[in-house]
């Protein structure tokens, strides 16, 4: 570690680093949590509603998009082996790979949206409002979980270009690569809400 | 640097032999720098709480209408509730004191990342800013308490979004710097500073940011479906939808119960610096004290449903809930014990930083057993939303966390500031400052147990003398603390030079100039032995 | 201070776990059309645990992280999970 005594001491830790992002999604799966919780509580007093309103979305886009996360998180963890072994080319390319999938997702959602929304199926629709009490609260959950997992995608899709980027520029390299680890850790964390809100959304019809 | 250990021309204040210009204040990613900009804005914050407080108790002063409106009156206790838990209680001793001397007293140049650290003081003043924005924006200040309950906050027609999204925004801040306390006790300890050497204050940071990291994000979420309530009518709240109002009041309180160990532990963790320091004496307990402070944190974490006895939960929930806080209750008396057994037989020096830890000690006593009288299923309910509870709290957290504060404040001031206070002049408001204290809250116990509810604008002709005595001792209490904060501002700018270790103390912040260089040490010092290493 | 030899894990490893995880999804899917009750939850939840295991272990490289980040993830779930129980205990009982 070098010191400096002009200004202030920059020192690299790597596990310090990679520490305080596991810290972060720590927080993330917490805030999520909260929203698990408020499900759990309903779909335990309407179970029999949250089946039917279940009904009414779509598995198979569901199902598109649990597959088309997970092998996102394998085009990034890919991408850590490759500027592991200094291959900037395949690194790159596999983020790349990685922000398509995740766009994919989200027109996959955009889709999703648009049908309910023709079909005045969203929160505060008079259509929504007027359903039994557990259908309610179930499209309520799904709209709020889904949106703040979307904000993620595209708040996860923004970390990763920007990370692309520096891979392209070698900022980012096999003996440097901390903040690789680090944007793949976050996409994993959102590949890990996804895998709890498939089944508990779509699979309980 | 002096002889002596003064430092005043080339600490971390000054740049280039001058003192370092606004921009430099305000850019500085140094934790000592961020630490006094957080003691700024938290000192602002607090006297604007403070006098929205004296504001309360004027009114209260006798029954009916006397400065402000009914309305007027709810705006304000919520503002003030807003503001002395989010933007003073929750950062204070953490945000000031943890920054400006934690990675000193492990034996580190900074923080694990000192640009995130400015971020998060940035990320505190846009949630401040945005706390005063809902007083004034077009629909009028947020009048639901600083506890937003649902329905009332899904329906009131004030800036309940601004308030709701100014305490979401805060809760970030408080995120951020735990994220960077716990990394940095991990990774950037001194040389042979194992876990078990390293001072009681860390310890404590330790177990808050713990606290800070997760349990925030279940009240930042609860405030997201309160947004969500009232823009998209989601229902999860409302019973008309199907949805609990008794759910939110959980979702609330899981965080909001460990929040207040976020407040307190830290203060525990300055008392137990002060203690040893003044008595010269060894920590009694060490080991009981750092394992404690994580219990405290962890047990913390499955109390929250006592503050809900009277919602509507069910039996089992609430025996369990009263159950679990009369256990909590054990690690932090035996702190007590520590503490008093510390000062046993020890060399002890009356200054002000031990005035105020001891009182620290006299006010957490009774917070701390008269939330015991809460937490008893029992008992409770009669309690529950009146003057007693009012009285409780602010025991707990002014009384304790405030005065803990203070303590900090007055005993770590010569190294921050390399000069000294008038101690006559800290005594003296240490006096008024006491008896204010407990003349403005004590008789909130007594009209309390005889039923005056509390956030009430109103009462009844019986409890005349009570609130009368009350706004008495605000006023006295007012009086005290401006004294302090002028003895202590007139210190800084013109108090005797400080000389390195003016207290005595053991810790490694005392082996160091006054005030310290930007860098801290000049050599990371190898550590060899238990802290608090009294003959 | 020196970073630390790090572990690389092959791509075709990283192939296979993905494969794994793909095939428990199939199963999670299909088991929605065979009727089990109230065990369905259960089941659900049991596959996105295993599934979240993986992705934890060896995609998020816990596996081959020091010790105390896999004692940091086990306690933030573990204090979920009793937070949640906690809460059950007043919907449970009312």
């Amino acid at each position: 570690m070098s010191q400096e005594h002009s200004g202030h001491t920059e020192h690299r830790d790597d596990i310090g680093s990679k520490m305080g992002m596991w810290i972060f999604i720590f927080t993330e799966l917490l805030l999520f949590g909260g929203l698990f919780l408020v499900y759990a509580v309903y779909r335990n007093q309407y179970s029999e509603d949250f089946h039917i309103a279940a009904s009414q979305l779509n598995t198979f886009l569901g199902t598109l998009n649990t597959i088309i996360l997970l092998v996102s998180s394998m085009t990034v963890a890919m991408s850590v082996t490759a500027i592991q072994k200094n291959d900037h080319k395949l690194s790159f390319r596999l983020l790349l790979i990685t922000l398509l999938l995740a766009l994919a997702f989200l027109v996959n959602k955009y889709f999703e949206y648009s049908a309910k929304i023709h079909h005045d199926i969203y929160p505060g629709s008079d259509l929504v409002t007027n359903l039994k009490h557990g259908q309610t609260l179930f499209f309520g959950l799904y709209f709020f979980m889904t949106a703040l997992h979307g904000f993620h995608i595209i708040v996860g899709m923004i970390l990763l270009s920007v990370i692309a980027y520096k891979v392209k520029k070698g900022k980012i390299n096999s003996e440097d690569h901390v903040l690789l680890e680090n944007g793949g850790l976050y996409w994993h964390l959102v590949d890990l809400i996804w895998i709890f809100l498939f089944p508990l959304l779509y699979l309980i019809s | 640097m002096q002889a002596d250990g003064n430092n005043l021309s080339g600490s971390y204040l000054m740049s280039g032999g001058k003192k370092k210009t606004l921009k430099m204040w305000l850019t500085s990613t140094d934790h000592k720098i961020i630490g006094l900009m957080y003691l700024y804005a938290i000192l602002v914050f607090f006297l604007v709480g403070a006098v929205l407080g004296i504001l309360m108790r004027t009114e209260l002063i006798k029954p009916g209408q006397d400065i402000m409106n009914p309305q007027a009156y709810n705006g304000m206790f919520t503002v003030h509730g807003v503001i002395m838990i989010f933007l003073v209680v929750i950062p204070g001793l953490a945000a000031v004191f943890g920054n400006l001397f934690m990675p000193i007293q492990i034996g580190a140049r900074d923080v694990a990342f000192p640009k995130l650290n400015l971020m998060s003081w940035y990320i505190y003043i846009v949630g401040a800013i945005l706390a005063i924005i809902s007083q004034f924006a077009r629909d009028g200040a947020p009048d639901t308490g600083w506890t937003f309950y649902a329905p009332y906050s899904t329906s009131s027609g004030t800036n309940v979004v601004f308030g709701v999204f100014a305490a979401f925004v805060l809760g970030f801040s408080s995120i951020l710097t735990g994220l960077n306390f716990i990394v940095t006790i991990h990774r950037m300890r001194a040389p042979g500073m194992t876990w078990f050497r390293m001072p009681l204050f860390p310890w404590s940071l330790y177990a808050t940011a713990w606290i800070q990291v997760l349990a925030t994000p279940i009240v930042g979420i609860t405030l997201l479906m309160i947004i969500a309530e009232r823009w998209f009518k989601i229902g999860f709240f409302d019973p008309a939808l199907g949805g609990d109002p008794i759910l939110y009041q959980h979702l609330f309180w899981i965080y909001s119960h460990p929040a207040v160990y976020i407040m307190i532990l830290p203060a525990m963790g300055v008392i137990t610096e002060i203690i040893p320091t003044f008595a010269q004496k060894r920590v009694f307990g060490y080991k009981a004290i750092a394992i404690s402070s994580l219990a405290i944190a962890g047990v913390g974490y499955l109390v929250w449903g006592h503050h809900m006895y009277t919602s509507g939960m069910s039996d089992f929930s609430r025996i369990f809930f009263s159950l679990l806080t009369f256990i909590v209750a054990v690690p932090s008396a035996i702190k007590v014990f520590n503490w008093i057994s510390t000062l046993y037989k020890g060399s002890i020096d009356l200054k002000p930083p031990l005035l105020y830890a001891l009182a620290f000690m006299f006010l957490f006593m009774i917070g701390g057993l008269t939330g015991l009288i809460l937490g008893s299923l029992g008992t409770d309910v009669h309690v529950h939303d009146t003057a007693f509870v009012v009285a409780h709290f602010h025991y707990i957290i002014f009384g304790g966390m405030g005065f803990a504060f203070f303590a900090a404040m007055h005993y770590w001031f010569p190294k921050i500031y390399g000069r000294m206070y008038n101690i006559r002049w800290a005594n003296i408001s240490f006096v008024f400052t006491i008896v204010g204290f407990n003349l403005l809250y004590f008789p909130l116990f007594v009209i309390g147990l005889q039923g005056m509810p509390r956030r009430y604008f109103d009462y009844l002709e019986q409890f005349q003398l009570g609130h009368f005595l009350s706004t008495m001792g605000a006023y006295v209490l007012g009086i005290g603390i401006t004294m302090m904060i002028y003895n202590l501002a007139k210190g800084a700018r013109t108090g005797d030079p400080a000389p390195m270790n003016p207290w005595g103390g053991k810790t490694l912040e005392w082996t160091i100039s006054s005030p310290p260089t930007t860098e801290n040490f000049d050599e990371i010092p190898t550590i060899t032995e238990q802290p608090y290493n009294y003959e | 201070m020196e970073q630390e030899e790090k572990h690389i894990t092959s791509y075709s490893f990283l192939a296979k776990i993905l494969v794994v995880l793909l095939a428990l999804t199939a199963v999670s899917v299909a088991v929605t059309w065979i009727n089990v009750g109230p065990l369905t939850i259960a089941l659900a939840l049991f596959i996105a645990t295993v599934k979240s295991l993986g992705v934890l272990i060896w995609f998020m490289h816990l596996k081959y992280e020091k010790p105390m980040f896999t004692v940091m993830v086990a306690g933030v779930f573990v204090l979920y999970a009793v937070i949640i129980v906690i809460t059950f205990f007043d919907y449970w009982f009312r």
